[in-house]
């Protein structure tokens, strides 16, 4: 789906949204739509990718990890090295520059895990601009050391103290910031969800990842890789990792997050477990009871800890495209470790849900078929939820 | 023809203005939803808004956002919600308008939410996050039994007031304020020139009625002066709600309702 100029995805997506933020979203649309294909601002994105957020990262053979396993060939495509952390910051900086091209002031953002958070406010203090960010009350508390990032990067963090207090409250006050504040400020939306253009927008800056892996891997095996695997929250490391690859014969994977398993009703699996509905300006996959309230989800990682997805997922699980799995909390944690003992890489726990389905795939496969996993963050932010994890299962 | 439409007709009649009042079903329970409601008759109310608590409601401000959550733990249901709407409807002809966002419709399907609250005595709905891009198959399922009302913001462009007033019956909702349910911060003159500008527009095609941090008779009077057909008033029932106790909450209401009312008349 190139550029759904409708908004939709199949059936997916459009623009549920309240009337005073139409006019934003329609300057948002024509501005993204004039300067995508302008070549001073792919000039000035593209030298900020480069130079300031580390573009192009490795794919890194993770030999260790593939013989350990004694299956496929497993790669990691380290986004974990970009400035920051994470893939987030690919994003950011896509949309702070389109943001100072609409003269736009005051940037406001949500974050879940923080790293959306902390990658807007690095963007911010690069470019000049002041930022907000709305973060669920849970979320600073078990990613606080991602609130004293952004603090000291200049940017407010407001904690937010309503519904389930995690990422899906934090959008709930962004947009109800960005309703009050419409004609100063730009919402920086952190994942490929939304009303239309974001899902699109944040794919198509994501992109970078899935294009520079079909380079890579073409350089490497001069084809595309048989397998390719990203964790799914709002799903945009995975989008941008999926998107360029659709049309290849590769496999493709989402993997969400199963929390205490599917039945537990413990979880954050929205493809794997939920129906349709309509929730943050869009129609898509929700985790919601049999009224159509969204209901409260779990995860060990606060990034994946949202009950809805991207629209383009929803797409893509209906046309079977791509297949949607999930892990559990336990699984992750044993994936995180085996990741981190055996090539000395930390990675974000939301990450860890894709290497544990890696280490699956891989398991089945032959030494002559490569796998692509999108390491989409690394794990400094979780070492400590992982150390309470643990301690309390010695515990048990 | 509706009873929204009817009493917006005899309301012109007698050269008044309505006043549409808005209380969440179930904030803080059944009973106090009931007792507000005879308040609201005896107060002289025009049309009376039943807020369906929906989980995320990111168009309103705490005082909204609180009531929807105590609803919920309350276990505020849809079968619940249009009991209340029956027993009602068994003593007043009001209109009823229910507000609630487009999940609650959407997942229940549009054709069969509609019918069962039409059947429960329903006239209409706000749904603040339904765009008008969104709306044909709500619209669809509304037609020609109940009204569906949409959103105006000062800030909507000439032509989508003509597109929105087009796909709306009933009245339309013109948002005061940049801002979520229950803002406070004063009459800005780019809302007058709002309801001047809508009601310019629409040249008395269907009724304009403004809403968002409206909570004084002042306010009520400052906007039908300035043309508004009708004026909606929410959070400060809301709150008034939250701080009477319970065996004086009809009479306060009343007495609220009463002194917003009085504005109402040219």
């Amino acid at each position: 789906m190139k550029y759904p100029k409708d908004g939709r995805f199949g059936e997916f997506g459009g623009k549920y949204i309240p009337e005073t933020l139409v006019p934003a979203i329609e300057e948002l649309e024509e501005n993204y739509l004039k300067f995508k294909n302008d070549s001073s601002f792919k000039k000035e994105l593209d030298y900020y990718l480069r130079v300031y957020a580390g573009r192009p990262t490795p794919l890194y053979y993770a030999k260790n990890l593939s013989e350990k396993i004694g299956g496929a060939k497993i790669y990691l495509k380290r986004e974990d090295l970009l400035h920051g952390g994470a893939h987030k910051i690919n994003n950011t900086l896509g949309q702070a520059i389109l943001a100072k091209r609409m003269n736009k002031k005051r940037i406001i953002a949500e974050t879940g895990a923080g790293q959306h958070g902390v990658a807007t406010a690095m963007a911010c203090a690069s470019l000049g601009m002041k930022s907000e960010v709305y973060m669920g009350y849970k979320d600073t508390i078990r990613q606080k050391l991602n609130v004293y990032r952004m603090n000291m990067l200049g940017s407010k963090v407001h904690p937010v103290k309503s519904g389930s207090m995690t990422l899906k409250d934090a959008i709930n006050d962004a947009i109800r910031d960005w309703i009050t504040n419409v004609e100063t400020t730009y919402y920086l939306l952190g994942s490929a969800v939304g009303p239309h253009p974001y899902p699109v927008m944040v794919r198509d800056f994501q992109s970078v990842i899935g294009k520079e892996i079909k380079a890579q891997m073409k350089k490497i095996n001069n084809k595309a890789p048989d397998c390719v695997i990203a964790c799914v929250g709002g799903g945009s490391n995975a989008i941008g990792t999926f998107y360029p690859l659709v049309d290849t014969s590769a496999e493709i994977i989402g993997v969400e997050a199963a929390g205490h398993g599917l039945k537990s009703k413990m979880h954050s699996a929205t493809l794997s477990a939920g129906s349709k509905g309509v929730l943050h300006g869009m129609m898509t996959y929700l985790l919601q009871d049999k009224e159509g309230q969204i209901t409260e989800t779990h995860s060990i990682s606060a990034g994946l800890d949202y009950p809805g997805v991207g629209p383009e997922h929803s797409y893509y699980k209906d046309t079977k495209r791509i297949k949607y799995h999930s892990a559990t909390d336990k699984e992750v944690i044993e994936a995180f470790l085996t990741l981190t003992r055996t090539e000395g890489i930390i990675p974000a726990l939301e990450s860890s849900h894709a290497i544990a389905e890696a280490m699956k795939v891989a398991r089945k496969g032959k030494k002559s078929e490569s796998i692509v996993v999108t390491l989409s963050g690394r794990g400094d932010k979780d070492v400590e939820e992982v150390q309470n994890y643990l301690d309390g299962h010695v515990k048990d | 023809m509706s009873r929204i439409k009817e009493k917006f007709a005899d309301l012109a009649a007698k050269n008044q203005r309505a006043l549409i009042s808005y209380i969440m079903v179930g904030f803080p329970n059944e009973k106090a939803t009931i007792a507000a409601v005879q308040g609201l008759v005896d107060g002289g109310a025009d049309i009376i808004e039943l807020g369906f608590p929906f989980s995320d409601p990111l168009a309103d401000g705490p005082v909204i956002q609180n009531a929807s959550t105590v609803s919920l733990e309350n276990g505020t249901t849809i079968s619940k919600y249009f009991e209340i709407v029956k027993k009602i409807r068994k003593v007043t002809d009001i209109p009823l308008v229910m507000m609630t966002y487009t999940n609650i419709l959407y997942h229940a399907g549009y054709t069969r939410f509609i019918a069962d609250a039409k059947k429960a005595g329903i006239d209409g709905f706000i749904l603040p996050d339904m765009s008008v891009e969104e709306s044909r198959e709500y619209i669809q399922a509304a037609k020609d039994s109940t009204d569906t009302i949409f959103l105006i913001s000062p800030n909507t462009s000439k032509d989508r007031i003509q597109k929105i007033s087009e796909a709306s019956t009933g009245f339309l909702y013109l948002v005061a304020v940049f801002g979520t349910t229950g803002a406070k911060a004063g009459i800005k003159s780019y809302t007058l020139d709002a309801i001047r500008n809508v009601k310019r527009q629409t040249r008395g095609k269907i009724p304009v009625g403004i809403g968002f941090g409206v909570s004084t008779p002042e306010d009520v009077r400052t906007y039908v002066k300035a043309g508004a057909d009708a004026v909606i008033v929410g959070s400060a029932y809301l709150k008034l709600i939250e701080k009477t106790p319970k065996d004086r909450l009809r009479s306060k209401i009343a007495e609220f309702t009463r002194s917003l009312k009085k504005q109402t008349v040219l």
